[in-house]
């Protein structure tokens, strides 16, 4: 039997009942457009979360005090005075591999401007600090070094404060707000960054020198974190152990003693926050696949159906010469034809759909190759293992009685 | 040329039916020469529908000796029944068995889809000059709701000879028409001898075995009569038909 020939015979049958092929395909149809639906949205978090990440830059290393143990409970890191300032100098003067370091204390408190008023924190930095933490100066200025020796009452602020403390259209340069009962000059805008990975709003900020913080809010000496950035990405492993061995050296930690910080970089974030987005990524696409079963359940039905309905043709094409495999193929093909038709209008109505969220959604469009080909595969043979046993049925039928069958 | 299209010996078929065995055929024997045209007669249960599967390719005899155009296929495998079929034999139905919402030009092309030796055009050559022969030329992608009986059984006969049958298997190809249709059915039978066909016809109705040249006659698994007969015209059966008849 001639290959081409049963594809004509199949899809010959299968035009003679197009409504009810088009109705079969639709379990396939909506099975295959979710699993690449939620593959492509899982792939468009997923570099999302990288976008987000790198915008705060991939080279960020963050140093946090390590938590303390007391009696063994552990007390968590809030009392842990391990980070000095003397530490921000030792590594600004002694590692190859960081470009700039700041220290980062925060205070929180109500940010007042007249009659209105913001519950906010104030986030003290070195001046190199917008560069490591990747933020830009909308309009005004940055605070100098001699506004940090000064412990200067000038500050920084993102767009959210700018909001919601000045009324539209208002220039907040050269204004002063007050944080407590301290008054602070705002001498510079933010540019604005949204929202991180965490859906913290990155413009929620005001920025001011880290001794104004330190001495004029806290009066405190230690310092909360660290910040700093490595030359580049590939060295940020290498930043990490330099930063690491200067630390140690710097408290005096005698080899067999644990840290008494933490080193941490933007790559671990990453790959923490992909594991969970990967996990929920399975979990959807385990249930569109269920769907996919239950098309492919669907287009068994139909098959029983359909040789049921046409035993009488079967009897006639085995009279004049079909041979039981030709007849097993024709149905294979039937099926197959519908479930990879429908795979295939499957794919497309699942990448509009893809296309659609990442509008809504407002998250980088991703087409992911590796999904369209194994959903094209996955219908195939979900076309020919659904379609196997309403097959061979036909191909059992004896042609006198599937001839004489009404 | 007086060779032997169908040669059977002593053809036995019996049927299990629970704990009993019915013998359906006990033992037949008769020869079909290239240009016969004979018709196989009998009353229901006489054995004869089971006669026509055997000699149809569609069934196995328990015992005895069948050759087709020579071939001994009482022993052949299903898939080889199946090619025998495919080559050497034509079927006409009673209830025509055409495939539903199909052209009468693709329900003719559909032996020729089984066999692979033959092409899409020499395919639809084939199916055209079938449909000449039987007189629907003008009918050719007509789907069968757009048909009557007659038309309907005209494109199954169209699709009997497409195939160059050795022998064309006719069962009760008129059972299910008028008298006159019947007889334009009959007309075309014979026409069909005249060219060199050789038919065998199962009917049970005496005027329709007067068209033919031979009668079989089956009863209780046997052949009890089997003699020439003198052929009647279709044709002028029919032109003998009251015109009245023709509303």
């Amino acid at each position: 039997m001639n290959f081409s020939n049963l594809i004509k015979i199949a899809y010959t049958a299968l035009l003679r009942n197009t409504t009810r092929a088009l109705l079969t395909m639709l379990g396939i149809i909506i099975g295959i457009a979710s699993v690449i639906a939620m593959v492509n949205m899982g792939q468009s978090s997923q570099a999302q979360i990288e976008e987000n990440i790198s915008s705060m830059g991939t080279n960020l290393i963050m140093v946090m005090r390590a938590h303390q143990r007391g009696g063994g409970v552990n007390l968590g890191n809030a009392n842990s005075q391990s980070l000095k300032l003397a530490d921000v100098e030792a590594i600004k003067a002694q590692a190859k591999y960081v470009d700039a370091v700041s220290p980062s204390v925060n205070a929180s408190g109500q940010l007042v401007n007249g009659s209105k008023n913001w519950p906010g924190s104030m986030q003290g930095g070195s001046v190199e600090y917008l560069a490591i933490k990747k933020y830009e100066i909308a309009y005004g200025t940055n605070f100098t070094e001699q506004d940090i020796a000064s412990y200067a009452k000038v500050c920084l602020i993102g767009k959210t404060i700018v909001d919601n403390l000045f009324e539209e259209g208002e220039n907040p340069i050269g204004k002063e707000i007050r944080f407590g009962k301290i008054p602070m000059k705002v001498i510079g805008v933010l540019e604005e960054k949204g929202q991180n990975s965490m859906g913290q709003d990155q413009d929620d900020i005001l920025i001011a020198p880290y001794s104004t913080v330190q001495k004029r809010i806290l009066a405190q000496n230690h310092l909360n974190m660290i910040y700093a950035s490595a030359k580049n990405e590939d060295v940020c492993q290498l930043a990490t152990e330099e930063i690491e061995k200067i630390l140690r050296t710097s408290h005096n930690l005698s080899p067999d003693a644990t840290n008494d910080f933490e080193v941490r970089t933007q790559a671990e974030m990453l790959e923490m926050m992909s594991s969970v987005v990967g996990t929920i990524t399975s979990l959807l696409t385990a249930t569109a696949i269920i769907s996919l079963i239950v098309g492919g359940i669907g287009i068994m039905n139909i098959m029983y159906v359909t040789v049921t309905e046409r035993t009488k043709e079967i009897g006639l094409r085995m009279a004049i010469g079909a041979k039981a495999k030709d007849v097993l193929w024709q149905f294979l093909i039937e099926s197959g034809m519908l479930s990879v038709v429908g795979g295939i209008i499957g794919i497309i109505v699942g990448i509009i759909a893809s296309y659609v969220i990442a509008q809504v959604m407002m998250s980088p469009f991703v087409v992911s190759v590796g999904a369209v080909f194994m959903a094209f595969f996955v219908s195939a043979f979900i076309g020919i293992f659904f379609g196997w046993l309403p097959a061979k049925k036909a191909a059992k039928l004896d042609p006198i009685t599937a001839l004489r069958y009404e | 040329m007086a060779n032997s299209i169908i040669r059977i010996n002593d053809l036995k078929r019996n049927f299990i039916v629970g704990s009993e065995t019915v013998r359906a055929l006990r033992g037949v024997s008769f020869e079909i020469q290239a240009g016969e045209f004979v018709a196989i007669m009998g009353t229901s249960g006489s054995g004869k529908s089971t006669m026509l599967n055997i000699l149809g390719c569609l069934d196995k005899p328990t015992s005895g000796e069948y050759y087709i155009d020579e071939i001994e296929v009482s022993k052949f495998s299903n898939d080889k029944l199946s090619e025998i079929r495919n080559k050497k034999i034509g079927f006409v139905f009673q209830s025509y068995n055409l495939l539903p919402r199909t052209a009468a030009i693709e329900q003719v092309e559909l032996p020729l889809l089984y066999n692979p030796s033959v092409g899409a055009k020499e395919r639809r050559e084939r199916a055209e000059e079938a449909l000449r022969l039987v007189g629907l030329e003008e009918r050719m992608y007509h789907l069968p709701s757009q048909m009557s009986g007659g038309q309907q059984q005209r494109v199954a006969i169209a699709r009997a000879i497409v195939n160059d049958p050795v022998i064309i298997l006719a069962d009760e190809a008129t059972g299910n028409l008028d008298t006159r249709t019947s007889y334009e059915i009959m007309s075309l039978f014979q026409r069909l001898n005249e060219s060199g066909k050789t038919i065998a016809f199962v009917t049970h109705e005496p005027d329709i075995a007067a068209f033919t040249s031979r009668v079989v006659m089956l009863r209780d698994g046997r052949v009890t009569k089997d003699e020439p007969v003198k052929t009647a015209s279709a044709q002028a059966a029919l032109d003998a038909l009251p015109a009245s008849d023709d509303y």
